[in-house]
């Protein structure tokens, strides 16, 4: 079934693609093909590839069960507000956070959880920053 | 001989204290990635390459580093397989077969040392084989006009599923996937914006290096939260002992002839387009297993079956970087990040590599010559260090994992966009793992769509529109039968392969070579 609903949306996903080809304006200067044709090529391939899925699935993947998957979302919605925060928190503070979280989700008692990420956030601080000299983002207090 | 005389020029350019310390870095880094189940060869250079881009080290500099972990790898993925039974990386998959009886039986130290020793001399030989062959099919590669080169492109996204592919369909899915992310942006010939759906931070195309972080690094990290307190990813014990590190003289002239015929072996693999390292060191095994293997003691901890994967594996990594440095087409999934690096430092690999920039070429290779004697040097005496890496448990190392791809990415743009579309591509690349759709093709997809779509469109503006221009000349005829041919055999010969390669460990395996 996964199979089927993944054909499914490689087949809309493709059609959007030679879609999105066709509003691509030409511009007064042009070669033979033209910037158009080879992304139609590539939607043919795509769509094409997509029926072959949708017609002939896989064994069915092993899915995780819901808990497992709201711990993946969990994940994403943490890197997420690790990428908008970074800026206005600075480098180690929100790495400090975003790996405690992290660690502590794979399984870390909470407690040692803030101190691996906090360790983590300021081992990479010192290695990439201070000692390579990579420059992180800066929060209000300056690191 | 024109090699050694470059290859003499190279030593001057590899043998400077910055270089050498370079490639002890990437040696020992590799080493490491590779020992860690869930950190490969492909995901270890994909974390580096933003690093090493935002350090600003020079081309030379950046592609020793990042060879030397490519090779510290395969050297590295034989110790948690021969420990722990779970291979370090896939290439390392075969090595479980008579490493872990080996080391069942107390004699882990003599495997250890035993497959340290063939690493090095499949690694070796095929640097030499690197150094012969490279050259010559540069030759053949300036013969290539556009039209060739498009069927070269078309070859390597119809090959690069590799003999043992499951699903063609998919393999097909993911390369057009790719070559579509690439269409994102500005058009290169008529200036043109495409799919960028008035998105500003579109224009400029999705930086191939967010995607490639994202695909490899980051979905490792959801596949580890995904199969938390599991048993095969938490940190097993090193129940069986270790033995001697020292390996005897007789063992290893017991095996010189396995790892002769397995480096030739694995070199040839490693060359051919679609095959790799892992198919190099699983037929270098079975082969191995029906030349010498009379009285059946493979699988239950013969030295021989460690010898013949390790040296295999190795010597098609070496094997893999002719493609690449030659037709700056890469066979696996490594090579295609190594590509990356080079085409983000401007630097277009092919022919025109060996006359324009002989420094990197030849400097790269002679670093492959030290970084091999330095592997050799590590994985022997330091072995038990490494062995401790291991004991670092993924829940503490996949949040350093994902927060170093952050810091790599962050470092090149400092664009809370491209951490944004690195986290979409996280995802992706779980759902597209858990689909058994292939991720290197997307990668390369991603990285050659634009070069694929000028040199369509130079042979189309020669020929003034006339498309047959495309199978218009012998060479380029060979291309397309090669890629039709390509495509088709695994739909036919996959199953059997695969089979007898045996059910993989996790479904969702490692991403690559």
């Amino acid at each position: 079934m996964s199979d089927r609903i993944f054909g499914g949306i490689g087949l809309l996903l493709a059609a959007f693609f030679i879609w999105g080809a066709t509003q691509i304006e030409l511009s007064f200067i042009s070669d033979p093909v033209g910037p158009r044709k080879f992304p139609m090529i590539i939607g043919a391939v795509l769509g094409l590839a997509s029926l072959v899925v949708l017609i002939r699935p896989d064994a069915e993947p092993h899915w995780p069960p819901l808990g497992r998957l709201a711990e993946i979302a969990g994940a994403v919605a943490v890197m997420v507000a690790y990428a908008l925060l970074l800026p206005d928190l600075g480098f180690v503070i929100a790495t400090a956070a975003a790996s405690a979280v992290l660690t502590w989700r794979l399984g870390t008692r909470p407690l040692w959880a803030v101190v691996t990420g906090v360790l983590t956030s300021l081992g990479i601080y010192t290695v990439f920053h201070l000692i390579l000299g990579l420059s992180l983002a800066k929060g209000p207090l300056g690191f | 001989m024109d090699a050694l005389a470059s290859l003499a020029d190279g030593f001057a350019v590899a043998l400077t204290w910055q270089n050498l310390f370079l490639a002890l870095v990437g040696c020992f880094l590799g080493t490491v990635m590779g020992a860690l189940p869930g950190l490969g060869p492909s995901n270890g250079v994909a974390i580096l390459i933003p690093l090493a881009f935002t350090l600003g080290l020079g081309p030379t500099e950046a592609m020793i580093l990042l060879t030397s972990v490519y090779y510290g790898a395969m050297y590295g993925g034989r110790i948690s397989s021969i420990l722990l039974n779970i291979p370090g990386d896939e290439p390392a998959l075969m090595t479980t077969l008579d490493g872990y009886p080996m080391a069942q039986q107390g004699r882990g130290g003599e495997a250890l040392a035993l497959s340290g020793v063939a690493s090095f001399v499949g690694a070796f030989l095929a640097t030499w084989g690197l150094v012969f062959l490279a050259p010559q099919l540069v030759k053949v590669a300036l013969l290539f006009g556009p039209a060739e080169y498009f069927a070269l492109f078309v070859l390597a996204f119809a090959t690069l599923g590799g003999i043992a592919s499951r699903n063609q369909a998919k393999a097909a899915f993911a390369a057009a996937l790719g070559l579509g992310i690439a269409m994102v942006g500005v058009d290169g010939q008529t200036g043109v914006p495409r799919f960028s759906f008035g998105e500003v931070h579109l224009y400029d195309g999705i930086d191939f290096l967010v995607a490639i972080v994202g695909l490899f690094a980051l979905s490792e990290v959801f596949i580890f939260l995904e199969h938390r307190g599991e048993a095969s990813v938490e940190g097993k014990d090193t129940g069986a002992g270790i033995g001697r590190i020292v390996p005897s003289g007789r063992l290893i002239a017991r095996c010189t002839p396995t790892m002769l015929r397995t480096s030739l072996l694995g070199f040839i693999a490693g060359v051919l387009p679609g095959a790799g390292a892992s198919l190099g060191s699983f037929l270098a095994y079975s082969m191995e297993k029906k030349l010498v293997d009379r009285e059946g003691t493979f699988g239950t901890g013969d030295p021989r079956g460690v010898a013949a994967p390790e040296a295999g594996n190795n010597a098609a990594a070496g094997g893999a970087l002719v493609p690449m440095l030659a037709l700056g087409v890469p066979g696996s999934g490594t090579t295609a990040v190594l590509l990356a690096m080079l085409l983000a430092l401007n630097i277009t690999p092919g022919p025109l590599l060996f006359t324009q920039n002989p420094d990197v070429v030849w400097g790269l290779i002679a670093a492959l010559f030290i970084g091999n004697l330095m592997l050799l040097a590590m994985n022997i005496p330091m072995v038990g260090l490494f062995v401790r890496v291991l004991l670092v448990p993924p829940r503490i190392l996949m949040p350093i994992v994902a927060m170093v791809s952050f810091v790599g990415i962050y470092g090149i743009s400092g664009s809370t966009f491209d951490l944004l579309v690195m986290v979409v591509f996280g995802v992706l690349g779980w759902l597209l793992r858990k689909l058994d759709v292939p991720l290197v093709p997307v990668i390369l997809g991603v990285l050659l769509g634009n070069l694929m779509e000028a040199n369509l469109r130079r042979a189309m503006t020669i020929s003034d529109g006339d498309w047959t221009t495309l199978f218009a000349s012998p060479l380029s005829i060979g291309l397309w039968t090669v890629s039709i041919v390509g495509f088709v055999l695994p739909i036919i010969f996959g199953k059997v392969l695969r089979a007898r390669m045996g059910r993989r460990k996790d479904e969702e395996g490692a991403v690559s070579d």
